[in-house]
């Protein structure tokens, strides 16, 4: 201890002092300074292209993920839309055929009541000329008959025969 | 003289085996005859001679050596002294002749003993008094010595190599050639020093602090380890300025908190806070404390220990003993440079501990 005071420079100790004060002093300024923030920079910059490299990741998924969303709505619409079309194209056809077979069932309903009343007219006609024409030939037959009297009476017994009391 | 001198190179790997080889070779060349126990007298000088590596020194010696006439001849370059004394002195080192001679400096007479300047008349007469320490005056010193040099010229390497490296992110967001070095161990600094203990909200401004003190200590314990023969953090004022820097920072950005706990603990019954009080005031100063011995008594003790390693090989002598010391060197120095960064690491991890105790909020009381 005694020989570490007596060899105690106090010279050494100031200039010690005043140098290495001056030395932290300029360091700081010329060195530690610009080192230490330009190695700040860089640790930040990487952190943010880390960053944004993973956003652009992300990005690229949601990029993904909708393409294909789209891809199946797309791809739902158009089998809906298909179901749809054959649904109509049944529907179309089936109504169509309905509408045939009414239509059909109308015009033969009409036919036959056309057929019907023509028939009737036509018996109604045939009829009307039967008539007339039994007149007639009764006319004839009468006339024919009753110009002789044994005929005449010859009717009348025949007649009177059918009749059947 | 010549060879332990030289002997400081053996911790360059290379220059080393070939140079104990040669030393091993020469035995006796530089024993004179007259002394009676060789060995003792080269243990004595080889103490000497650490101790004399340790302290600091007024001139950069490379080496010095005596030549065939006798001389000491030194391979070294003067320092300028600054003293102050009745006026500011400024004269070159060199009128000491590596303390063989007295300086003289208008009318007033310097002499080094022990590595100090002392006050002294024109024959350069040294008083001392019973403990053996010398008694003459002495002037106050700012000398421009051997350490202040090296913490000068790393300052400026620091300067350089991280300006230039804070200037090469200018254009490109990776470092560039020593950079590559340096950034993984700021960002050791900021990720495992100074935010674990400091904590994200207030690490920043201490940073600057942490850096420096991280990188000057260990390029300068590194430097130490070279055979220049520098040896700046084994002064006790070096790291008593550097702990007191960190007892300052600590001190001045203590909040309501820190100050809480050292004078009302919370939490105990009054009559510990009383106690506790002069205790947790104590301590504020024992922690910086703590880490300039520790620096100081770490490096030291590794510079003793090397040195009294290499020291061995001119005691033995022989072509066992000297390859074993010397392999211990080696591996001695390979621990040195672990202890290099050691140091470093726990200055600057206790200081940024003692930050983080000054600036932490108690949400939890």
């Amino acid at each position: 201890m005694d020989k570490l005071i007596e060899q105690f420079s106090l010279g050494l100790f100031f200039w010690q002092l005043i140098l290495f004060v001056a030395l932290v002093l300029l360091l700081k300024k010329f060195a530690w300074k610009p080192i230490l923030n330009a190695v700040n920079d860089r640790e930040e910059g990487i952190l943010k292209a880390l960053e944004s490299a993973e956003n652009a990741r992300k990005e690229m998924q949601n990029l993904t993920a909708d393409n294909e969303r789209i891809l199946k709505e797309a791809r739902i619409e158009r089998d809906a839309m298909l179901k749809e079309a054959r649904e109509m194209k049944d529907s179309i056809i089936s109504e169509a055929k309905g509408e045939a077979h009414a239509q059909a069932t109308k015009v033969i309903e009409q036919a036959k009541a056309t057929i019907e009343s023509e028939k009737h007219a036509a018996i109604a006609e045939i009829k009307n000329q039967v008539a007339e024409l039994s007149l007639e030939i009764a006319e004839k037959v009468m006339r024919n008959e009753l110009s002789d009297k044994n005929k005449q009476i010859k009717l009348v017994e025949d007649m009177l025969k059918e009749v059947k009391l | 003289m010549y060879r332990i001198n030289v002997l400081k190179t053996l911790t360059f790997l290379f220059f080393a085996i070939t140079v104990s080889v040669n030393a091993a070779n020469n035995p006796d060349e530089a024993i004179p005859a007259e002394q009676e126990s060789p060995v003792q007298n080269l243990k004595t000088e080889i103490k000497e001679y650490i101790n004399h590596h340790l302290l600091d020194s007024y001139d950069f010696t490379l080496y010095s050596y005596t030549n065939d006439a006798g001389e000491h001849k030194y391979i070294s370059a003067p320092l300028p002294v600054i003293l102050i004394d009745s006026g500011l002195k400024v004269f070159s080192s060199s009128k000491f002749h590596h303390g063989e001679t007295v300086a003289e400096v208008d009318g007033q007479f310097y002499a080094l003993y022990h590595n100090k300047i002392y006050k002294t008349d024109a024959l350069g007469t040294i008083n001392h008094n019973e403990e053996n320490h010398a008694t003459n005056e002495k002037p106050l010193d700012f000398s421009i010595t051997k350490n202040v040099v090296f913490i000068i010229l790393v300052g400026l390497f620091m300067l350089l190599i991280f300006s230039r490296m804070a200037n090469s992110y200018k254009n490109n967001p990776m470092p560039k050639g020593i950079g590559r070095i340096f950034e993984p161990l700021i960002l050791f600094i900021r990720n495992d020093i100074a935010i674990p203990n400091i904590g994200e909200k207030h690490y920043r401004k201490y940073m600057s602090y942490l850096l420096t003190v991280f990188f000057f200590i260990w390029i300068i314990n590194l430097l130490g380890l070279t055979p220049l023969g520098v040896n700046v953090t084994n002064n006790i004022a070096v790291t008593l300025a550097l702990a007191l820097v960190t007892y300052f920072i600590t001190t001045f950005s203590g909040n309501k908190n820190y100050w809480k706990h050292i004078f009302w603990m919370p939490g105990v019954p009054w009559p510990m806070k009383i106690i506790l009080a002069p205790i947790e005031l104590l301590g504020t100063v024992i922690k910086p404390f703590s880490l300039m011995i520790r620096l100081y008594a770490n490096i030291t003790a590794g510079h003793i220990v090397l040195m009294s390693i290499i020291g061995l090989m001119f005691i033995f002598k022989n072509w066992i003993g000297s390859p074993l010391s010397f392999g211990l060197a080696f591996a001695l120095s390979l621990l040195e440079l672990l202890v290099a960064a050691l140091q470093a690491y726990i200055f600057t991890m206790l200081s940024a501990l003692y930050f983080g105790s000054a600036v932490e909020e108690h949400d939890h009381h």
